[in-house]
């Protein structure tokens, strides 16, 4: 153990330094433009559909976003935007969908079930777990207040 | 000039959030997988604190796009069904409200991982 503390520690000394300003620009950056296209595609479908409930637009916005990402993963964009933007790619929804499209690819060949299915919440499924135990927390709260 | 403004906003409140993800990657060894986890809890507590609204009011897309609004909105439907149904409608919730997003995220993604190919990463 102290052997391999000794090499982290030597790794990291000898690692070059990550550029900390650039890749916190880069992060604000893409996702400042990313927020900026869901405003975007709210602010558009509310001209359409006056009508449309807050909630449902959230859902429409989130929809087309996950659609998006999704696609610019499969044609491998998305990718180029991650080493762009680190954090900024990864944190919105747009991340989550990334998230659960590239690992599935990734593993298309080692069949449906066990290689898209499965490997599709390698990092989506903990999201999702913390996500349904807070939501159930927060219904728990929900009926006192 | 206002929608302008608006945009500003949605910019700097996302992009910011982006930011000290970023912080994260850089400082710590913490994973891709953790940093979402920890930014939907984020949103799930303010949600339930009721800053969420404000920051909403405030940002808009600049707190609901980022993974924070994924935990927020979850946070209010699980808090609004239980108001309004009781225990059921604190289960039923949750996920009632962000189906959509969840959804497309399972549906495309399986119907992309059929029809592309992951390519090798360049080193």
């Amino acid at each position: 153990m102290i052997e391999a503390k000794a090499y982290q520690e030597y790794v990291k000394q000898s690692a070059p330094k990550t550029k900390m300003m650039s890749t916190l620009l880069k992060a604000f950056l893409t996702g400042g433009i990313i927020c900026c296209t869901g405003q975007a595609v709210a602010d558009i479908i509310k001209v359409i559909i006056p009508d449309m409930s807050k909630e449902n637009i959230g859902a429409f916005v989130s929809i087309t976003l996950v659609f998006l990402s999704a696609l610019l993963t499969g044609i491998g964009v998305y990718d180029r935007i991650g080493r762009f933007g680190g954090a900024g790619s990864l944190i919105p929804i747009t991340g989550f969908a990334n998230a659960v499209v590239a690992p599935a690819m990734e593993y298309n060949r080692e069949g449906v079930v066990f290689g898209i299915c499965s490997k599709m919440f390698v990092i989506a499924g903990p999201v999702i777990v913390f996500g349904v135990v807070a939501g159930v927390i927060a219904g728990i709260i929900g009926l006192f207040i | 000039m206002e929608i302008f403004l608006t945009y500003l906003k949605v910019f700097a409140v996302g992009g910011v959030l982006c930011l000290l993800g970023q912080i994260l990657i850089n400082k710590t060894d913490i994973t891709p997988a953790r940093i979402l986890v920890l930014f939907l809890l984020l949103g799930a507590v303010l949600e339930v604190t009721g800053a969420f609204k404000f920051i909403e009011e405030f940002a808009k897309a600049g707190i609901t796009v980022p993974i924070t609004g994924f935990g927020g909105t979850l946070a209010r439907g699980a808090m609004k069904g239980a108001e309004e149904e009781g225990i059921l409608g604190g289960v039923l919730g949750g996920l009632r409200a962000v189906s959509g997003g969840l959804t497309a995220a399972i549906f495309f993604g399986f119907l992309f991982a059929l029809i592309f190919k992951a390519k090798t990463k360049p080193n």
